[in-house]
């Protein structure tokens, strides 16, 4: 771990592969070669080296932590790492690569600024390779990594590179991924990981953590378009404090856009109008603020809002509609059929939704689109359309990750069934009391 | 053009609030677990932020094994006091009275017996909801936890089956008996409770700076002398100027030869230290899956 004196930020980023694709050995990597293993952390390595693996060091088990893991020599859940340099700190999600357990890829990748996929040079790209990329694209993951793994034992050749290189970059196109880079590594000997490997004298990138350290995070954030989905009405009850008894604040995180004071604001679904009388935090009033700062807002007017419903900038309204299209990833072990009724949570709101129609499937192989499809399995990704109780006040999800998502929730099991992402809207949102006007 | 940009700090905490906020608009009963250690400490400031000016939505519920250190009790009533919450104490005392738990034979640390008195907490209050300080990089099984983390009516973790978290949209929805563990500080390290406290002057007990303690060198570390476990003949007594990195109960809680007697000295032992915190509770060298064992069971 390295003191750190200055603000830095903060980067997330996953990790993707096949269940020998080496996955836990480069994170292992990582955190090993950057010094941000402990001593007590590696003598649990040496120690589980001797009794199992024959004194060889297994750096996959520094991340394979659940006892049925590391019996089965295979990752099965989502497990998160912290590490940090002196220029950033680091959230990995490593999420498993074997088929069945996409639902926690999708988890892992859906806060993710980048995303790793390794692929074993041997093998070359393989079907989990596209479907990585395929959910990393649904996803909107900005960057991507892919790391071309094993070279050492294909005798470091630049040829099988290229040769990967190539066939990876055939699908690109069809995906809306805009920033990727390919990197030649050994994660088992450490080449190219934190020290530039001297077998790659035909690679003249940075290593990959050369490469984590510097990527421009484009804002992750939408700062564009002010979106704040109410959480809590702030209303305390018999305050000591006199000047606090009209107190009623709107609490919640902004999840796009920038808020001023002063600014004309919209409150959706009503369509009520006000301005921004106050931006309340426990540290003291802000002139502004962002995307996605926690906050409390105070409007000019006492209006009837409460939890679910979105105050937006009056001139920049989102869709608003009780008829949706989306792409969902499934992730229950009963299908999902048309018909089926559920509750969707969306930004702050939970409501009634049914499936009307199944659109499409996306075929993981090939990124074609076969429709005439009765049903999404588990870990099938496809298009839906969607009727709510309510209406929802929502953005494509490529405007905007936080009020463009949504998940499925199975009513009586109560179980995470699907997460969706929302098609832009056809139509803007149109004030519930076309009259009302303060 | 201006930087519309959060620094780490700011990014967890903006994550933690939303988190708490979310689970005050959907839980009837929830509770925020405070023992007076750092990292519930930090969630107290977090509780404030997300709430006010109004009052924390919520009481706060400390399961304390009887084995504490003083200072940590004095601090946790002061603490709750000033801010004007209600504290409730539930201890493994009473519950080894009541029969609700049962001390197995030479057993003397009460990790264990924690989490029948818990359980016991959440069915007498009907909690639907307990708010906890734990953080994923403290320990292997904890890297696996979600934000909520779903219980059984038994109080049970199952590692396999947990409810996939995605964006920011966490599934809260309970059958009866059922009940929900929620960790805000899920993203947190060591050293980022460590900055959040030295940002936010915030107040910690005192035995997190160095101090004189009379300690018994027991499995490799240095343990403070308590009459609860008296030395044996064969361990080493020494009084010596230590610190606590992370608080246990008084049998099982490391103690580290340390100068540091501010935050920032103890931000920088930590940039420098090269054993992980929890390598100074014994509680989790039992085995290598000790941490798994105990979540399963319904620990925090």
């Amino acid at each position: 771990m390295t003191a750190i004196n200055h603000p830095v930020d903060l980067l997330r980023f996953n990790t993707c592969g096949s269940v020998d694709d080496g996955k836990s050995t480069l994170i292992g990597r990582l955190l090993y070669d950057s010094k941000s293993l402990m001593e007590d952390q590696i003598e649990a390595l040496e120690r589980s080296a001797d009794i199992t693996g024959g004194g060889q060091i297994n750096l996959a088990n520094l991340t394979d932590g659940l006892r049925a893991e590391r019996e089965q020599g295979i990752t099965i859940d989502v497990a998160y790492r912290y590490f940090a340099t002196p220029r950033r700190k680091f959230i990995i999600a490593d999420t498993p690569g074997h088929v069945q357990y996409t639902r926690n890829m999708v988890t892992g990748a859906s806060t993710a600024n980048l995303s790793i996929i390794l692929i074993d040079a041997r093998q070359g790209v393989i079907e989990q390779s596209r479907r990585h990329a395929i959910i990393a694209s649904l996803l909107r993951i900005p960057h991507l990594v892919v790391a071309i793994n094993k070279m050492d034992l294909v005798d470091w050749s630049r040829e099988r590179f290229l040769e990967i290189k190539d066939q990876f970059e055939e699908f690109l196109p069809r995906l809306d991924i805009k920033d990727v880079k390919f990197i030649p590594v050994s994660a088992l000997n450490g080449d190219n990981i934190v020290t530039a490997s001297p077998h790659t004298p035909w690679y003249p990138g940075p290593t990959l953590l050369g490469h984590l350290e510097t990527v421009h995070i484009a804002s992750d954030w939408n700062l564009t378009n002010f979106r704040f989905p109410v959480q809590w009405v702030n209303r305390p009850n018999n305050p000591t404090d006199h000047s606090l008894h009209d107190f009623r604040g709107l609490s919640g995180q902004i999840s796009g856009g920038v808020v001023k004071v002063g600014q004309k604001i919209m409150v959706l679904p009503s369509g009520f109008t006000s301005t921004v009388k106050q931006i309340w935090t426990l540290d003291g009033p802000l002139e502004e603020a962002f995307s996605p700062q926690s906050l409390t807002l105070v409007l000019e007017h006492d209006l009837d809002i409460s939890r679910g419903d979105v105050i937006v900038d009056a001139a920049d309204l989102p869709g608003a509609s009780n008829e949706l299209q989306a792409k969902i990833c499934w992730m229950a072990p009963r299908p999902l059929t048309a018909g089926r009724q559920f509750l969707l949570k969306h930004t702050t709101q939970t409501v009634k939704a049914s499936v009307t129609a199944i659109e499409d499937r996306i075929n993981i192989s090939t990124f074609d689109k076969e429709t005439d499809v009765a049903e999404l399995a588990m870990n099938d990704l496809g298009e839906v359309r969607i009727k709510t109780a309510k209406p929802l006040v929502y953005d494509g999800y490529g405007t905007n990750r936080l009020t463009g998502s949504f998940i499925l929730i199975e009513p009586g099991t109560n179980a995470t069934v699907g997460a969706g992402m929302l098609l832009p809207p056809t139509e803007a949102a149109s004030p519930e009391y076309k009259d009302f006007a303060i | 053009m201006k930087s519309y940009h959060l620094d780490h700090l700011d990014y967890l905490e903006t994550e933690a609030i939303h988190i708490m906020r979310e689970v005050a608009s959907e839980f009837e009963r929830p509770a925020i677990l405070f023992s007076g250690g750092k990292d519930s400490i930090c969630l107290l400031r977090l509780a404030e932020k997300a709430f006010r000016p109004s009052d924390i939505p919520m009481p706060f519920l400390n399961v304390a094994t009887g084995h504490e250190f003083p200072e940590l009790l004095e601090f946790r009533d002061r603490r709750a006091k000033e801010l004007g919450a209600k504290l409730i104490v539930r201890t493994v005392d009473e519950a080894l009275e009541k029969g609700l738990a049962v001390q197995a034979p030479g057993q003397i640390s009460r990790n264990q017996l924690q989490i029948p008195v818990l359980l016991a907490a959440i069915e007498e209050f009907r909690f639907d909801a307990c708010i906890g300080g734990a953080r994923r990089d403290e320990e292997k099984a904890r890297a696996k936890e979600r934000f909520f983390s779903f219980r059984d009516s038994f109080g049970q973790w199952d590692p396999k089956n947990q409810r996939p978290e995605i964006w920011n949209l966490y599934n809260g929805r309970l059958n009866p008996g059922e009940n929900m563990r929620v960790f805000p500080l899920s993203n947190w390290t060591e050293m980022d409770v460590w900055e959040y406290i030295k940002r936010e002057k915030l107040e910690v007990p005192s035995i997190y700076f160095s101090h004189p303690r009379k300690c018994v060198r027991r499995h490799g570390q240095w343990q403070p002398y308590t009459e609860l476990l008296p030395p044996k003949a064969t361990e080493e007594v020494r009084d010596l100027i230590v610190r606590v990195r992370t608080i246990g109960d008084i049998i099982s809680t490391g103690c580290v030869e340390s100068p540091a007697t501010t935050v920032d000295d103890i931000i920088a032992e930590i940039a420098a230290a090269r054993v992980t915190e929890r390598g100074s509770r014994a509680d989790d060298k039992v085995s290598e899956a000790a941490m798994e064992d105990r979540k399963k069971a319904g620990y925090f």
